[in-house]
This record gives structure tokens, C-alpha cells and sequence, in this order.
């Protein structure tokens, strides 16, 4: 125990003394919590649309009126014919068409239903997704308005409620997730290239010699990025608190418990990299590896419920799966600890196990 | 007990055999020089000493402990200074001194005084705030070596100690390796500087993995017939059939 207190004060003052990763450790936080919510954004807005109007009556400009002026299109053009709209779509220039026939209004007013051709740009499947809901939604809105004014049928309405984030608030949901992403970096990058780097400039040969238990040495090198992951995920929260107003519905208490345990396994993770590792380069590729496969099945951006069945089951290796879903449950359900009690016994094997390896995998003697 | 004992020591690493059946005795107390051309086998024959490597044959014990099973109570008795540069170069020399005192376990009373006792007699007062990297590489090596000897070991290795050192710092040095010596602490050093040979109280030549000589300096030069070390270095280094280059 005596031993670890002078290898903890050895990596702290390392680590301090490190200008570019002091910098690092300050404009990392402040760049992702304050871009990437932005910028990672799933809502679409201004996608590009023409209309075709052979009709020209009022209620077909009314309805063109009623869809530009929701705001997630942006009317480039009325153009006169099918064809010609057509080009916009090759060439780029729009990315949704609105055909509306001769005999629209007279069909809406005669009670026909009317019928619309949408063509849309399917290169973006999100977007093209999107638009159709967008557009289709407006479109069934401006005829329940007719139909009422006309006070015919009644209507089914169809109005949703969206639980645990009534406004559907983008930065809700997101923001808590790419905390998690923040300390993942940190942590396994800060980690996995620590003993490597090391072996590079020759320094672990001094202490191979040393009669320093592997043990004692892997904690020497896991706590002080234990330590950096718990301040960067205090500070995290804080910013998500100061710039979008989000606090955790539930349990602070639940986050640490649970980002005590997960930093653990993750730094465990890098040490153990590190340890397989020769140069520091070969260790920056591997974490790299693991962080970008691990964020990108994690449920962060796309939802595991979306992915196919074996997609689903690699996710259950992920450590980052389990701390976004954590996240979300605390923040946006306000979960209790019981609640998420399953989850820590999930991330306790991650712990166990990645920490087994990082120990074993350092080998004081070679060859 | 002698401080070092090996028999038929050897190590291969695929096809090519680094170090090949050695065998020697290190007297307590002794400087012992371990010479040899770049590629001899030099390092790789210390890396096993300390435990650094394994061997892939032979018998030896370091501080009356097996190179195989007892590495951790060779490690607790033995100081290494490495070819490589190895101290934190973003620490201070101070620090360095407590990081590699705790480790061997001494107390931070004793840290405290035998730190003073060095710098006192290094004469480094000035420089005892500085980070290493920012001391000349004469200081630093003898820092390096002030570490490896600072748990008062039976043994040190030094590995190639005085490399790329000027002459006056390379003086003081070997002054330090005495020193030591008269505390009882047996060396065990690798140089190419064959005035330094002349320093050590035996030495060995090791020519492709194999020691060719073996014994005091002035013996060495009569069985060669020479005036100098350089003589009987360069008489059996010719016979090397693989080069460091």
C-alpha cells in the first residue's frame, strides 16, 4: 500500500506536468459537450422542395402555404410541369417534389379524396424518411381542417405523448450520452497509451527490475485515470447543467455508483491494450478499434432496438451500451438504484474480467 | 556466497542463439567488467541476471537466489542502470529518488536523509529542483546511477553507464562505482572504453554469445602479449563472426 502512494504521486505529477494533455483534458469537454448536441442532430430541417401546381386554386396554394411555412421545408420553386421538377430532383436542387392534380379542390370540396404524388430523393433514407413523415403529417392536418370546416365525418385524432421527454428535446436525450462518450475517450485513450509510452522511452525497464508487485503497479497506472474520469463526468454534468439545462431526473448517486465501476472496466481496458502493445502507435489503432465499434453499436446515435439480432447480441460485450442506457435512464426516466441494479452487476463482470487481463498481460519478465 | 554464479547460461531467441553457454563467478565486492563488441551478447546476458529475461538454458543465482524461480528476491537485492536512459525525465532528480526508494520499500525518513547524503556528495545542491531531462547527460547519468544504487543493493549492473559521457564526467563516475565498492556493493559493468577496462578487477570478453576471456587485466595482457586493454579486445574481436552493425 506504502508503494502505491509513491507511484499514485509519480503518475499525478506525470500527468500535470503533461502541457498538451492538461489542454487536452480542458478543450476536449468544453468542444464535445458544446458541438456535437448540434451538431449531431437527427432533426431535419429546410430539406429543399418544389411543387408542382396544376390545380392553382386556393385551397392548393393554402396547402402549399400551410407546408412551407412549417419550417422543415424550404420551397425552392413552383415549376409547371412533372417533368421539369424531375431535373431539380437530379440535379440536386430539391430533394422532395409535391405534385398537386387539375381537380384538387374540386375533389376536396365533393368529398373524393384527392390524390397527391410526393417523389423524394431517396439518397439520404433518413432524410427522405423524414420529409415523407413531415409532409405527410401536414398534409392530413390541413384536410382534418377541411373536413371539419365542412363538418362532415368525424375525425380519428391521432395525438401522441411522448413520455420521459415530453418535447422530444434532441438535447435531452443526447446529451447525457455523449458524456458518456467524453470519459470513454479520456480514459481509454489516456490509458491505453500510458505503459506503452513507457516502454517507448525505456522507463518500465527500471521498474521491471523493481521488486513492485504487478498488482501494485496496475493500480499505480488504473487509479490516476480513475480519478481524471470522475472529475471529467462531474465535469461533464455540470456543463449540461449550466448550458442546456439538464439535470438527472433520478439519483446522482446512481450515475457515480455506476461511473465508478464503468471507469474501472474502461481503464482496465486501455492498461490491458497497452500491456499487448509495443509502440505507441500500434496502441492508439487498437483503442481506436475498440471506441469507434464500441460508440457506434453503443445505442448513442442509432438504437440497439433498431439493429438486427446479432448486432443486438455483440452490443452485450460493449461497455458503452450499458452507460448510455444508464445515463438515459437516470437522467431522462429518473430510474431508481434498484432499477439499474442489473446493469452494475453487468458492468462488475467488465471490471473483473478486464482488469484479470490488464494484471496478467503485464509481464515484468519477457522472453 | 559469491554475488553471481553461472553455468552453461544460454539464450536463443528462434534460430539464433544470443547468449551461448556461459559460465562465471562474481566475487562480493569485485567490479567485474563484462566486455564484448556491439552484438556480443552483453545485454541480453544482464537482462537474464536481473530477471528481466528468460533464459532458455543453463543455471545461475544472482545474490545466492535462482534466476528462475527468486526473480522478485533478485530484484529486492540487485540496482540496474540500463544502456537506455531510464529515470522519469519529467520528474526532478528529488523525486525520482523517493518514486525509486518507496518502491525498494525505505521509509520516507530514511528517503529524506540518504536523498541529502547524495546530493551532498554528488555536489548537485543546485540542481535538486530541476527536471531531469533539463541536466546534461555527465549528471544525469550519474543521477541514474545514485538511483540504481540508492537501496544500497549487493549488486548493481551497469549497462554501457558512461555512453556518449566526456572523459572528466566519466572519471567522477568511475569514483562513484569505487565508492560503491567500498560499501561493500559488488559492480557488474559493460563499457566499450578500454581505459575503464583497466579499472575493473577482472573482466570478461564475450565475442558472438560466447566469453573468450576471462580474468584480471594485467593477466589478460600478458596471456595476449599486449600493451593495452585495446590489444587483447581487438586480438579477439577480430574473431567475431557476426557484427553488431
Amino acid at each position: 500500500m506504502k508503494t502505491l502512494s509513491f507511484l499514485l504521486k509519480k503518475e499525478f505529477l506525470q500527468v500535470f506536468r503533461n502541457k498538451l494533455i492538461g489542454r487536452l483534458l480542458v478543450a476536449l469537454p468544453l468542444f464535445q459537450l458544446t458541438v456535437i448536441p448540434w451538431a449531431a442532430t437527427f432533426d431535419q430541417r429546410n430539406i429543399p422542395l418544389s411543387i408542382v401546381d396544376n390545380d392553382n386554386s386556393s385551397y392548393s396554394r393554402k396547402l402549399a402555404d400551410k407546408i412551407t411555412s412549417s419550417g422543415f421545408f424550404k420551397l425552392m420553386d413552383y415549376i409547371p410541369s412533372h417533368e421539369k421538377a424531375l431535373n431539380t430532383l437530379e440535379n440536386g436542387k430539391s430533394r422532395l417534389i409535391l405534385d398537386i392534380p387539375a381537380d384538387f379542390e374540386k375533389n376536396l370540396v365533393n368529398g373524393n379524396s384527392p390524390k397527391l404524388m410526393l417523389s423524394i430523393d431517396a439518397v439520404n433514407g433518413q432524410e427522405a424518411g423524414l420529409g415523407l413523415s413531415y409532409i405527410s403529417q401536414i398534409i392530413n392536418m390541413f384536410g382534418a381542417e377541411i373536413v371539419s370546416s365542412n363538418e362532415h365525418a368525424v375525425l380519428v385524432d391521432v395525438s401522441p405523448s411522448y413520455r420521459f421527454n415530453p418535447e422530444m428535446n434532441y438535447h435531452n436525450y443526447m446529451v447525457p450520452g455523449i458524456i458518456v462518450l467524453l470519459v470513454s475517450i479520456i480514459g481509454g485513450m489516456l490509458s491505453a497509451l500510458n505503459i506503452v509510452s513507457e516502454k517507448e522511452i525505456g522507463t518500465i525497464e527500471q521498474i521491471n527490475v523493481t521488486p513492485v508487485s504487478k498488482v501494485t503497479f496496475i493500480l499505480g497506472k488504473l487509479i490516476p485515470f480513475w480519478v481524471i474520469g470522475i472529475i471529467l463526468l462531474s465535469f461533464g454534468m455540470l456543463v449540461a447543467r449550466i448550458v442546456y439545462g439538464i439535470a438527472p431526473a433520478g439519483n446522482i448517486l446512481s450515475i457515480y455508483t455506476f461511473g465508478f465501476l464503468y471507469l474501472l472496466a474502461f481503464t482496465g481496458l486501455g492498461l490491458m491494450i497497452s500491456n499487448f502493445a509495443q509502440t505507441q502507435q500500434q496502441a492508439m489503432f487498437v483503442i481506436l478499434f475498440f471506441l469507434i465499434i464500441f460508440i457506434l453499436i453503443s445505442g448513442l446515435f442509432t438504437p440497439v432496438s433498431s439493429m438486427p439480432d446479432w448486432a443486438q447480441k455483440l452490443t452485450l460485450f460493449n461497455p458503452i451500451r450499458y452507460y448510455v442506457e444508464v445515463m438515459r435512464l437516470v437522467y431522462l426516466k429518473g430510474s431508481s438504484f434498484t432499477d439499474i441494479l442489473p446493469l452494475i452487476y453487468k458492468m462488475l463482470v467488465f471490471v473483473t474480467v478486464l482488469n484479470t487481463l490488464a494484471v496478467w498481460s503485464y509481464r515484468k519478465t519477457n522472453g | 556466497m559469491k554475488a553471481i554464479e553461472v553455468k552453461g547460461l544460454t539464450k536463443r531467441f528462434g534460430q539464433f542463439t544470443a547468449v551461448d553457454q556461459i559460465t562465471f563467478e562474481v566475487e562480493q565486492g569485485e567490479i567485474f567488467g563484462f566486455l564484448g563488441a556491439n552484438g556480443a551478447g552483453k545485454t541480453t546476458a544482464m537482462r537474464m541476471l536481473c530477471g528481466l529475461l528468460n533464459p532458455t538454458s543453463g543455471y545461475g543465482k544472482v545474490a545466492g537466489f535462482d534466476i528462475y524461480k527468486n526473480t522478485n528476491d533478485i530484484k529486492r537485492n540487485i540496482g540496474y542502470m540500463s544502456q537506455k536512459f531510464s529515470l522519469y525525465e519529467d520528474l526532478t532528480a528529488t523525486e525520482n529518488f523517493e518514486l525509486f526508494g518507496g518502491i525498494y520499500g525505505l521509509s520516507r525518513k530514511e528517503i529524506k536523509s540518504k536523498t541529502e547524503k547524495v546530493f551532498a556528495d554528488l555536489g548537485l545542491q543546485a540542481q535538486r529542483k530541476l527536471l531531469v531531462k533539463s541536466l546534461p547527460l555527465g549528471i544525469k547519468q550519474k543521477v541514474s546511477f545514485a538511483v540504481s544504487t540508492f537501496h544500497s543493493p549487493k549488486i548493481v549492473f551497469l549497462d554501457e553507464p558512461t555512453g556518449g559521457v566526456d572523459p572528466m564526467a566519466r572519471r567522477t563516475f568511475w569514483e562513484m562505482i569505487y565508492a560503491a565498492a567500498e560499501h561493500g556493493i559488488t559492480s557488474f559493468v559493460t563499457t566499450h572504453y578500454m581505459d575503464e577496462a583497466e579499472y575493473c578487477n577482472r573482466i570478461s570478453i564475450m565475442v558472438d554469445g560466447q566469453i573468450r576471456a576471462l580474468d584480471t587485466p594485467s593477466n589478460l595482457k600478458r596471456e595476449f602479449q599486449s600493451e593495452s586493454m585495446e590489444e587483447v579486445f581487438h586480438a579477439l574481436a577480430r574473431q567475431a563472426k557476426r557484427s553488431g552493425e
